[in-house]
Parts: structure tokens; C-alpha cells; sequence
């Protein structure tokens, strides 16, 4: 069932073979049944969506892939291996980093700061050597920084380096969590609503910035959005999730064109 | 120091200068360019290594003597080397502007018969791709980021470095052949193609030689004394004429160190950390810096405020007269002593001028209140003025004759001379060779004995010899009454107030004068948070009633001050109108130097302008503006018309003397 070969897109890119399988999710909080049975794949290299109406349990999707809820049942396999249960670190350490919905960034550092704490699972030095910065310390740390200063660099926001989060208007700051995200140099990133509450101009310049990552670095992205032009126009392949359902997954074209789509986000009578 | 050689036997081209400069100052710094957060310096050796490697792989590509390569980027030194490697193997360099739509690209990608491009990246690319079809000539394109490009068709395109690469890898073969075209430039063929804004019709070619440029160069390297130790910060679009003869022709003239910010939007930051000595910039940039200072010192504590007061007032009384050597009493040496420890010092230091030992400010009159500002700190900043035509310098302020009023006496080796209706005339090594395939233009601007017509109506002090400029000769003209009508005059005087952005007077053969008015959203938007002002849009702020009252008074006050002078008390402006847009290059209202196309203005805002003549109170309209992309949409807007109080002629002239 494991596809290995992989498929091309409409836009003649090579996209790789399965990389991550969900098989048969179920995540229940108390009676509140979150997801039902949801099984789905990602592949190496692609833009893979998740689009459904308000409360279809796209966020808790997510979280289930980045560690932070525990499914009741269900396995996640990970590069061909089953996963065991594990805490967000664990999985952040095995190359999958995350963006919020709502914006979680240390608001009083600088956005440099903000940026260096994405290395956090590239850091090896001890105590003892980090607080003399000496050695390995410092040598991990001028490393990391030039990592930083790339990302820094391909997100364009040289300008605020120095700001203080805080100040930031809100379009900036989602591009600062971009920004940490993409300093852990992850395998798999994932998007919870990369262009929520953001207008037009800032949205086609997140839409440049996530196809740009996925073609510069080849990240497998994994992305949550409600803007459908954005989502159809962007991803490879899209999940559509209602009430906990899966009730599409295929090309974006595939999806426009489901009827159970249609009936989920135009609504239908029962 | 290079010593001033005569164009006998001196170098006779940029190429000539770069392989002297690497000679005579070899391990010192050329280049700078923040990247990753560092400055990188690549020293003269270095830049020219890298220059010969990009000429190498040019001619590999197949640049032929006399062809044309276009240069569209920001400031780079990589693409700074790209014109001098243009150069080196007997092309052209015509560096465009960065921002300009496709459309235009095309328009002077066409005029040039550019062959090769080298551009920075990939929304450059783009553009060029767009409007390759319709270019003929057009073959290679070459970048410098390839972010984004991997997937474009490669085969007329070319990544810089590989192109080096390529040229280091041929080296042996073709090293000869660069030598044989370096040898070849005279000190009279062409230096560089750089297209004129122009505030009518198509851009033009102006071709200078490389006598125009390194003559120029050494003539304002020497009325200066800019040394190989200056440094500059390259910041102002390479495709202007100012950046080139400042970034290269004086750069390579004297030795001194260009300085690249790392990307548009750090440039005050970069400033900073350069400390520039010599400086450059349009009033508009000096008019932000010091609106930001001053929103600044708003915030500040009651206690910092009036010693920043108290000083500045100290400073406006002497600094100026200190600057220009003047004597002043010895108690007030001392005190702005202590203002320079306490207030100038920390200022200068903040707003990167701490090493500034000569700053310029050209292309626009700038405001007394802003220019003695800078100078009271004890910032050496002068007027020039100049044109693309004449190589920039036509005139300059020596040190110690430096007033916000005249634009000084003529550079070294400039005549001048003013025609009987007014216009300024000039005659200079520095004057262009002509206007690329338009000799009719060239005709036109620049007649047998080498005078160029400036454009510029002005006449020359008595007394100081220097001259003053009043507005565009073709502006200027007679309102029905037969009072003299210079909208220039009056735009800039409303323009000195920060609120005021953009003015445009029209008046021209009718009975008074009217005005539209821009505000400025930096300086209004911060009164309106300070006053509590809500406001949702730009549009919606012109409307505000109490802006409308702010404008209303400075017109009122530009009003006074210009019956003051008896010949231009006709252009007081009876009716205004805040216009519910900027104007904007990209709607082809202003140039992309920002200056006011008039005619396009008019023709655009013809509705607009009935209203301001017919009394009416308001106006209904709709404009098409155009984004930055490209695409077309329009606003609709209902704006007020005002009258404003025009004061009686001459009367404040008397009763002040």
C-alpha cells in the first residue's frame, strides 16, 4: 500500500515517495470524538493541505503529527517506521517543526532571538561551557547563528533583526514564527493557518515564501488554511476533513469538484 | 592620494582607474556589503579579480564591442562591477530602474538594443521575461540570486557566479582578447547610457564618455578634497546619474570605499554603522530623518526635552555661523561645546552623520528650517545642482558659502550663462555626447558651441555670483493678469511643511492659482494618534475636517510669504483641494526621481481641476491607479474644495522694513 515512486505534479515537479502515514487516527477528548478514523499520507517533497470548515479537527490533525495530543487509536509512521508515543521534543528532534495558529513567540526578545531558539535541537554544548561560551559552546553558536542569518536572509526581515517581537505588526510576526520554524532546517513543516488575518499583499507574500521554501530547501510542508484560493492555488494534494471526517483527499481539482466538498463548506439540507 | 593627471597620459577609462586603484591601494577596501548580518569588504585586488573574471565570462557569452547590457538591481557591488566589466570589454553599461514596470523595461530595453542583461533576481527576471517576445535583439540574461530560478529554462539564462566561473575557466584563452578591447577605450568613447526620467514623453538616452565622467569625477573629487580614505553609502538607484558618478566615477577616481546596505529597508541602520564622510541624499530623505527625530522627542521625558531644546535653540543661534568660520563669541563656543557633548554629539550619532564631513542634498529645493537644522548640528551639508546632461555638476556650494536659497557658484571648468526669457544655460567637459538615437533631442538641448539649455529658469546674485533657481522654464509663465506664474515656487513652499508631501499650483493663463495637495502620512498619521484621531485609511484622513484646517493654514501662510515678494504675489493659491491619493510613479504622475509631471497630472485630474475654477464646494470623481505589480483598479472619492485667505500684495514686505 506504502508508495515509494512518488508522482510528478501539474507544474512537472518530481515529488518523492511516502514520507509520513497517518493510519487510522481516532483522538477522543472525553466524549468529544476530535477525529474518527482519519487515515491519509504525506509525501516526500510535496505541499499537502488540510482544509475543512470551522471545528472539523484540522488543528487537533496537526498536533497529533507534531507530538502534543496523543491519539486513542491510530499509528503515525514516520520515514517507514511506526512512531511511538512522543513527547512534541521528541518529534521536533526528529525533524518536524511547527508554526501556531495563534502566534507563540517570546514577545520581549528580539526577532534574532526569537529565530536562535528554533536551533534549539542543533545545540549539543553543556552547561558549564554554554555559560563561559567557550569552546564547543561558542563554536555551535556562530554556526547557528549563520543558519539563522540565512533564514533571516530568505524571509527578508533583515530590518527587524534587532525589534523587539512585541512591536511587530501582526503580518511580521507570522513570518518570524515562519522564521524559527525554518531555523530547526526541518524535514516536514507544519502550517496551523499561515495567513490567517492577513491581507491580500501579505498573504501573496507568504504564499511566495512557502513555495520558496519547499522548492529551495525540498521541505515537505503541511499546511491548515481557510483561504481556498490560497490553498487550491498552493498545495500538491489536499485532505478535506468535516466533523471529524475525512470526506476528500486528492488534487486540488480532484477536491473542488467532490461533492461531499461542496456540501460541507456550502452547506446542504439534511 | 592619486595625483590630478592631465587626459594625456593619466588613465582614460573606469577599467584604467580600477587597475590603478588595485596598483596604488590594493589592500584596502573597495566594497562593502552587509550579508548574513556581516559586513564583507572586498578590497580594490579583489574587486578587480572579480571584474576581470565577470569580463572573461562576458566576452565567453559572446558581448561584442558596442553592445549594450542592462543593469537592474539594487545597489550591489556585484553589480557595480557588472557596469565596469561592461565597460572593460567595450560595451555599454545601462544600468534601468529597479522598480519600473515592465512596460517600461521594454520601452528602453528596445531603445538600447540591449543584447545582454544582468539583473538581481528573480521578480527582475520575470519583468524581462515578460516583454522578451517583443525585444528582437534581445539574448542573454544573467542573475545574481537564484532563489526562485531553479526551474526556469536555462538556456539564455545564466547564474553570475557560473558565468565567473566560466570566464576564470577560459582565462588563458580569452585573457588576450580583453586586453586587446581594455587597450582600445578612449578617453572619448562611451562610459555609460543612462535614461533621463523625463517629466514629458519617452525617457532619453543620455550617452556620456568617459571624459564627461572621470573629468567630472576629478573636478568635484578636488573641490571637496574627497580622499581614497572617504567612505560612502550607495543607496540611491544605480540608474541615476548622481549614483554613478558618486558610486563609481568619484569612487574610482579618488579610491574611497562604496558601501552597500543590505537591503532597502535597512539602510538607516546601515547608515549608522557605516558613518558615512561623504554623503548623499535628496531633501526628502533629510526631511523623514528629521520628522522622526522629532516625533521622537515627543515621547521623550519633560527633563530630556528641554535640554534638547534648550540646545537645539543654542545651535539654530550659532551652529551654523561656527560651521562656516565664522567668529563667534568665545561664551558660545563653549556652550555649544557643551551641546555638542550633551544633544549634537548623541544626535549626529543616532542619525549616522557622526563622520560626515561633506553631505550634499540635490534635485529638489529643501526647506530652510531642515537645511539649517542639519547644518546648526554642524553637518557640512551644501546644495548642488546638476542634470544627467551636464554629468551632474553644473553648480556646487564652496565650503563657507552655504545658504538653503541657492544652489551655489559654478563647479570648476562649468560656464554659465542665462538667456534673455530666463533659462540657464551651461557649458562643461562634463556635457553629454548626446541623446542615444535622437539627434533631433540632441539638437534641441545642445547647440554647436556646446551650451545645453537647462530647462531651469534662474538668474545669478549679484554680489555672491551664485545662482538661483526658480522653477522649469516651461512652467513658468503668465496668469491673465500678466503676473509672473511659477508653480514651482509655490509647490515648494508648501512643501516645506512636513505635513505636505507632493503640491501641484496650477494658475497658468487664468485669473489666480489653485492647488492640489498631498499629505504626508508619516507626519499627519502621527498628530492623528497623538490627537486621538480614528481613521481607517488614507483617504479618509485627507478628508478629516481638521487636516483639512492644518493645510488650510500653511496655504494660508505660503500665501503671506509669497506677497511678500512683489513678482510672484500672483501665485497665491485661492482654492485647494487634498487629493485622495498619492501621486505616484507607478501611475505615471510623477517621475521615478519624483518630480511632477504636469502635463499627465492635468489631463488625469481634468475633472478635479474644473471644480477648483467653477466654485463648486465639492467633487465627485474616480481615478484608475495602478499597483506595484501591474494590475489596474480605481477609488472613488467626494473631496472638498477650500478657499483659502490670499493676502493683500506687498503690504507684509513694508510693514516689515
Amino acid at each position: 500500500m506504502k508508495d515509494t515512486v512518488g508522482y510528478t505534479t501539474a507544474d512537472g515537479r518530481q515529488i518523492g515517495g511516502t514520507v509520513m502515514e497517518m493510519k487510522n487516527i481516532t483522538l477522543r477528548f472525553g466524549g468529544v470524538e476530535a477525529i474518527k478514523n482519519i487515515s491519509f499520507d504525506v509525501h516526500e517533497g510535496e505541499i499537502r493541505a488540510i482544509i475543512g470548515p470551522n471545528g472539523a479537527g484540522k488543528s487537533s490533525m496537526l498536533n497529533v503529527i507534531s507530538g502534543f495530543y496523543h491519539p486513542q487509536e491510530g499509528e503515525v509512521w514516520y520515514r517507514g517506521e511506526r512512531r511511538p508515543t512522543m513527547k512534541p521534543y521528541e518529534v521536533a528532534r526528529q525533524g518536524i517543526a511547527r508554526t501556531f495558529q495563534n502566534i507563540a513567540l517570546f514577545e520581549g526578545m528580539s526577532v534574532l532571538d526569537n529565530v536562535m531558539t528554533g536551533r534549539l535541537t542543533h545545540m549539543h554544548a553543556g552547561m558549564f561551557s554554554q555559560a563561559m561560551w567557550w569552546g564547543k559552546a561558542r563554536d555551535e553558536e556562530i554556526l547557528n547563528r549563520q543558519k539563522v542569518e540565512e533564514v533571516i536572509d530568505f524571509l527578508e526581515i533583515q530590518a527587524i533583526r534587532k525589534t523587539p517581537v512585541g512591536r511587530l505588526p501582526y503580518g511580521l510576526k507570522k513570518r518570524v514564527e515562519l522564521a524559527r520554524a525554518l531555523a530547526a532546517e526541518p524535514q516536514i513543516l507544519l502550517l496551523d493557518e499561515p495567513m490567517a488575518g492577513m491581507n491580500v499583499e501579505e498573504k501573496e507574500d507568504m504564499s511566495r515564501f512557502i513555495l520558496d521554501v519547499n522548492d529551495e530547501f525540498g521541505t515537505t510542508i503541511v499546511l491548515i488554511e481557510h483561504d481556498m484560493g490560497v490553498v487550491m492555488d498552493l498545495s500538491d494534494r489536499v485532505v478535506v476533513m468535516d466533523y471529524g471526517k475525512k470526506i476528500g483527499d486528492g488534487t486540488p481539482d480532484e477536491v473542488r469538484s467532490n461533492q461531499d466538498v461542496i456540501d460541507a463548506y456550502l452547506g446542504v439540507q439534511h | 592620494m592619486p595625483t590630478s593627471s592631465d587626459d594625456r597620459n593619466g588613465p582614460r577609462s573606469i577599467p584604467a582607474l580600477l587597475h590603478r586603484n588595485a596598483s596604488q591601494f590594493g589592500g584596502s577596501a573597495a566594497y562593502r556589503e552587509k550579508d548574513l548580518g556581516i559586513w564583507q569588504a572586498w578590497t580594490w585586488s579583489q574587486t578587480e579579480a572579480e571584474i576581470q573574471a565577470l569580463s572573461l565570462g562576458l566576452i565567453n557569452l559572446g558581448v561584442n564591442e558596442g553592445d549594450f547590457i542592462a543593469i537592474i538591481g539594487r545597489n550591489r557591488p556585484y553589480l557595480y562591477w557588472s557596469m565596469v566589466a561592461a565597460q572593460a570589454v567595450g560595451a555599454i553599461p545601462v544600468p534601468l530602474y529597479q522598480d519600473a514596470g515592465a512596460d517600461e523595461m521594454a520601452y528602453v530595453l528596445d531603445h538600447c538594443g540591449a543584447r545582454f542583461a544582468i539583473v538581481a533576481d528573480q521578480e527582475q527576471v520575470d519583468k524581462v521575461i515578460e516583454v522578451q517576445e517583443k525585444l528582437h535583439q534581445f539574448e542573454h540574461m544573467i542573475y545574481l540570486d537564484p532563489r526562485g530560478l531553479r526551474k526556469y529554462d536555462h538556456s539564455k539564462l545564466h547564474q553570475y557566479a557560473h558565468v565567473q566561473d566560466q570566464g576564470r575557466a577560459a582565462k588563458d584563452e580569452l585573457l588576450p582578447d580583453l586586453e586587446r578591447r581594455e587597450t582600445k577605450l578612449a578617453y572619448d568613447s562611451s562610459c555609460v547610457m543612462l535614461y533621463t526620467s523625463g517629466t514629458t514623453g519617452k525617457p532619453k538616452g543620455v550617452m556620456l564618455s568617459n571624459r564627461n565622467v572621470i573629468e567630472t569625477a576629478r573636478s568635484s573629487s578636488d573641490f571637496d578634497q574627497l580622499r581614497d580614505t572617504d567612505e560612502v553609502l550607495a543607496y540611491l538607484p544605480m540608474a541615476w546619474v548622481g549614483d554613478f558618478i558618486f558610486s563609481i566615477g568619484q569612487a574610482y577616481w579618488t579610491g574611497f570605499c562604496v558601501n552597500c546596505p543590505e537591503s532597502p529597508d535597512t539602510m538607516m541602520t546601515d547608515l549608522r554603522e557605516i558613518g558615512p564622510s561623504y554623503y548623499f541624499a535628496p531633501p526628502r530623505i533629510f526631511e523623514t530623518q528629521l520628522t522622526q527625530v522629532m516625533i521622537r522627542m515627543e515621547d521623550a521625558g519633560p527633563f530630556k526635552k528641554r535640554i534638547f531644546d534648550y540646545f537645539m535653540a543654542h545651535a539654530r543661534k550659532v551652529g551654523s555661523s561656527i560651521l562656516d568660520g565664522h567668529s563667534v563669541a568665545l561664551v558660545d563656543r563653549l556652550k555649544y561645546a557643551l551641546g555638542e557633548f550633551m544633544v549634537y554629539g548623541p544626535l549626529k550619532n543616532a542619525l549616522g552623520f557622526s563622520s560626515v564631513r561633506v553631505g550634499y542634498t540635490a534635485g529638489e529645493a529643501i526647506g530652510p528650517e531642515i537645511f539649517d537644522f542639519y547644518r546648526s548640528l554642524g553637518i557640512n551639508l551644501k546644495q548642488l545642482y546638476g542634470q544627467t546632461e551636464a554629468t551632474v555638476f553644473i553648480t556646487a556650494q564652496p565650503d563657507g558659502e552655504v545658504r538653503s536659497d541657492t544652489v551655489g557658484v559654478p563647479c570648476p571648468g562649468v560656464e554659465l550663462r542665462i538667456a534673455d526669457n530666463g533659462e540657464v544655460f551651461y557649458r562643461s567637459p562634463g556635457v553629454f555626447v548626446e541623446y542615444y538615437k535622437n539627434a533631433a533631442s540632441t539638437a534641441d538641448t545642445k547647440d554647436a558651441e556646446g551650451w545645453v539649455a537647462t530647462g531651469d529658469a534662474g538668474f545669478i546674485e549679484e554680489g555672491t555670483g551664485h545662482l538661483r533657481i526658480i522653477d522649469r522654464a516651461k512652467d513658468v509663465g503668465k496668469m491673465a493678469s500678466g503676473a509672473l506664474f511659477a508653480p514651482k515656487y509655490a509647490e515648494n513652499k508648501l512643501k516645506f511643511f512636513p505635513n505636505i508631501l507632493e503640491a501641484v499650483v496650477f494658475g497658468s493663463e487664468r485669473e489666480e492659482c489653485t492647488a492640489f495637495i498631498n499629505i504626508d502620512l508619516t507626519a499627519v498619521g502621527n498628530w492623528a494618534e497623538r490627537n486621538n484621531i480614528a481613521y481607517a485609511s488614507y483617504q479618509e484622513l485627507t478628508a478629516h475636517p481638521q487636516v483639512m484646517g492644518t493645510v488650510q493654514d500653511h496655504v494660508e501662510d505660503v500665501n503671506v510669504s509669497l506677497a511678500e515678494d512683489a513678482m510672484l504675489s500672483g501665485c497665491q493659491i485661492h482654492r485647494f483641494v487634498i487629493l485622495h491619493k498619492e501621486l505616484d510613479a507607478d501611475d505615471g504622475e510623477l517621475t521615478r526621481t519624483r518630480k511632477v509631471r504636469r502635463r499627465i497630472i492635468e489631463q488625469k485630474y481634468g475633472d478635479i481641476i474644473k471644480a477648483l475654477y467653477d466654485g463648486s464646494p465639492k467633487i465627485s470623481t474616480t481615478t484608475e491607479v495602478t499597483y506595484e505589480d501591474g494590475r489596474k483598479g480605481s477609488i472613488s472619492a467626494t473631496l472638498e474644495i477650500r478657499d483659502a485667505k490670499v493676502a493683500p500684495a506687498g503690504t507684509q514686505k513694508v510693514a516689515a522694513e
